[in-house]
């Protein structure tokens, strides 16, 4: 494809700033949503019904002293933080937002994104070492292992998915789930195992309860990020809400469809002058924003319902449990594609 | 050990300085036993260690999740706990020694500041032991009043067990979930007594105050209500996979070995021992109310969940049964000697207002060189006082058995050889408050 480079670049731009924007509109939904499970308000002062309750957090994050542990190794303690963000801000890139609009539209982006969501790990894990706290190195540690254990049934799901599509391009792999009824061509209704390893999966890597074990403040305080203040510490919060924004946005672009709208060829049908038209496009970015609200909304949902794993646990499910069953389905999609590729 | 020389200070500084020397015996200790020796065989073997991956970890006194400021110094070998040494104190007020310097009476409001989550299982323990000791007669009316608080109290405090131990756990949810049940409780607590977490409702000989029609009106309401949100907890996590899997087979006790550390309360009933002081040295009526004493063989986190859970609903039962056969009548002794005259007297009488003040500037004086030990169940375990007299108003000793204090000695065996997510889970099962334990 052939977009020009100010397009790319405009488009990056606005959606830099709304990954920004769309993380403080995460806090909020997050303190708001917490709050009605837990029987109370949530935030109700700043600004109508609290909607800038994240705008103060991070003034207040701004404001506060940056502490940085005597015997800390100052460069990575300092590095750490900007890993993290610049890793989750990266993601997007190759996420198209409606038909013809990504930023870089890369060939196997699919790689791109596996790739950028394992260098995240060492965000976490140099905060946990440069730190020189045993509490963050604990947290440190548990993240690089938990990360090791579930990139591979997360491969492995993402597997099952290029098997589908026949492309790494992931523009492709929405543009494959086009066909079918409706909304049965999406990859949810293909390959449902997969779709549900993953969206498992992609909990364990955003570190998300139930498997929060890095940061598991109940044990190791904060874990990896104990010993970060101010707006360091603002960089990984950012980071963290940031990435399961993303984490979102992959999910339903690898299995509930991406920018596809539901009936769209129902609609292009009754409609004939709808397609290809700016309205579509619309419509499609608002399908894509429907879809990933409510997988944000799924995060905070388990994350304030569910008590959390223990590492021996985690790793027993992650590599005795997840770990076949992604292999097996695999092979049964594998051996779909050959017996029954007219259905597929 | 590279710890030791850390801690290490030259010639005469040492001597000033406490901390130091405090930690190196903490140390010491961590060091001392087999664990040591078995370590230094095998790095021998090996020729030596040269990747110290063994760590010394500080848990506490300021961690989220050791219920105050209990210190854990726990020796890991990557996550799991190969030793653990528990350091309390941190709260220690001297609650024995302030009781000798203030009349019997005086000192029952100090006991709310000891089990803060059941203080009124304190009061009466305190009071109980100070009738015992004079030999006053309490109208049975205040008894069975003071049999419905304590439930209530009971009641409250593994309420809070339970939603400290799902946070622990981290579901944070469920903390502010139980605190539902714990507001009635504490809307209770107001309508009886006017405080709602410091109660100070016992008095020696009776009660403050009889019950209003609304405090009673808001008991029946509880006790209805109540069954139904116990059944929702349970709905909740007796089929939670996260959080039986990780309650299962950790810090098991076996019946000897709880026996043996001298577990109190639900801890030991949950290894099997059904010993309830309740059952076994009724005091008040609770001889004559119908009720269970939930008991587990297991004797693991997950038997003690259970066995509280158990325990609310015996609770219930019991409040209920008092509520049918509360009799009518005083609910203070009525002699002057031993308890306060009403206010009534001591407002519209001379002799009354005479007794008041001299109630509250010497109060009950036992004869000299009695003593005695009386215990309740409170909602932690056996909450025992003992008393000696030396004639006077103020007790010459009081010393309290702290089911807390006791249940921590379990703490140290229970987490050498479980995960680091384990002790977290195990200090909320053994359910310690530290203002009792520290005394």
């Amino acid at each position: 494809m052939d977009i020009p480079l100010y397009w790319t670049a405009v488009v990056a731009f606005v959606v830099l700033n709304l990954m920004m924007l769309s993380a403080s509109v995460l806090v909020y939904a997050e303190r708001k949503v917490s709050g009605y499970i837990q029987l109370r308000p949530g935030p109700d002062r700043v600004g109508p019904r609290g909607f800038f309750q994240p705008f103060a957090d991070v003034l207040k994050l701004l404001f506060k002293e940056d502490i940085r542990p005597f015997s800390a190794n100052p460069f990575i303690h300092s590095l750490a933080p900007v890993v993290m963000v610049v890793i989750a801000m990266s993601v997007p890139a190759v996420i198209p937002f409606a038909r013809g609009v990504v930023i870089a539209d890369v060939g196997p982006g699919v790689l791109v994104i596996l790739a950028l969501t394992s260098i995240s790990v060492y965000g976490i894990t140099l905060a946990g070492w440069s730190s020189n706290s045993k509490y963050s190195l604990l947290g440190g540690l548990r993240s690089a292992a938990q990360m090791i254990s579930y990139e591979l049934t997360m491969g492995l799901a993402v597997v099952s998915v290029i098997l589908l599509a026949g492309t790494l391009n992931v523009t492709g792999i929405v543009e494959d789930q086009a066909g079918g009824w409706a909304i049965l061509g999406w990859n949810i209704f293909r390959n449902p195992i997969g779709a549900i390893l993953f969206v498992v999966t992609a909990f364990a890597e955003t570190n998300r309860a139930p498997f929060d074990l890095p940061e598991a403040e109940q044990e190791l305080v904060g874990g990896y990020h104990t010993e970060y203040s101010g707006m360091k510490f603002g960089m990984f919060f950012l980071a963290e809400y940031v990435n399961w924004w993303v984490a979102s946005f992959v999910i339903v672009t690898l299995f509930f469809g991406g920018y596809l709208v539901p009936f769209e060829p129902l609609l292009i049908q009754a409609f004939p002058e709808l397609a290809g038209s700016i309205l579509l496009g619309a419509l499609q970015v608002l399908s894509l924003l429907v879809k990933v609200a409510f997988f944000a909304f799924l995060f905070i949902w388990v994350r304030w319902t569910l008590p959390r794993f223990k590492y021996n646990q985690l790793m027993q499910l992650g590599w005795k449990v997840l770990l076949p069953i992604a292999l097996v389905n695999v092979v049964v999609v594998a051996l779909g594609m050959i017996f029954f590729r007219a259905i597929f | 050990m590279s710890t030791e020389s850390a801690f290490r200070t030259s010639g005469a500084e040492s001597v000033f300085r406490f901390w130091p020397r405090h930690n190196e015996a903490i140390y010491e200790r961590l060091e001392s036993k087999h664990v040591w020796l078995e370590q230094a065989l095998r790095a021998e073997a090996r020729g030596g260690d040269p990747l110290e991956h063994e760590m010394i970890l500080n848990i506490g006194p300021q961690h989220p999740a050791t219920h105050g400021v209990l210190r854990c110094v726990v020796k890991m070998d990557g996550e799991t706990i190969e030793k653990s040494v528990l350091d309390i104190g941190y709260l220690h007020r001297g609650i024995e020694k302030l009781a000798e310097h203030k009349t019997y009476q005086e000192f029952m409001p100090y006991t709310d500041r000891m089990d803060y989550l059941a203080p009124y299982a304190n009061n009466v323990a305190w009071c109980l032991a100070v009738e015992k000791l004079v030999g006053i007669n309490v109208p049975e009316r205040a008894q069975w009043l003071r049999m419905i608080m304590c439930e209530l109290a009971r009641i409250s405090s593994h309420l809070l067990w339970l939603g400290v131990g799902l946070m622990d756990a981290g579901a944070v949810s469920v903390f502010l979930w139980t605190f539902k049940g714990r507001e009635d409780l504490y809307r209770i607590f107001d309508e009886v007594a006017g405080a709602r977490f410091t109660v100070s409702h016992s008095r020696i000989g009776g009660l403050v105050a009889d019950l209003t029609p609304e405090a009673f009106r808001l008991i029946h309401q509880f006790v209805d209500d109540f069954g139904q949100e116990i059944a929702g907890w349970e709905a909740l996590l007796n089929r939670n996979r996260i959080w039986i899997d990780r309650n299962r087979d950790v810090g098991t006790l076996t019946r000897e070995e709880a026996v043996e550390i001298g577990l109190t309360g639900a801890n030991l009933r949950a290894s099997g021992e059904p010993y309830d002081i309740r059952r076994f040295e009724p005091y008040l009526f609770y001889g004559e109310v119908d009720f269970d004493v939930p008991t587990r063989e297991e004797g693991d986190s997950l038997a003690r969940y259970f066995v509280r859970l158990e325990e609310m609903k015996e609770g219930l039962r019991i409040i209920r049964q008092c509520l049918d056969r509360l009799p009518d009548g005083p609910i203070r002794a009525d002699d002057a000697k031993q308890a306060y005259p009403s206010k009534d007297e001591v407002y519209y009488s001379m002799e009354g207002m005479i007794h008041d003040f001299l109630y509250t500037d010497v109060g009950v004086a036992p004869p000299k060189g009695a003593a005695c030990y009386q215990a309740i169940e409170s909602p932690k375990g056996e909450l025992g006082w003992y008393l000696q007299s030396d004639g006077t108003g103020n007790p010459w000793r009081a010393k309290v058995n702290a089911p807390s204090f006791t249940n921590l000695q379990g703490l140290e065996h229970m987490m050498e050889g479980s995960l680091v997510a384990d002790a977290v889970i195990l200090i909320g099962s053994i359910d310690p408050v530290m203002g009792e334990a520290d005394k």
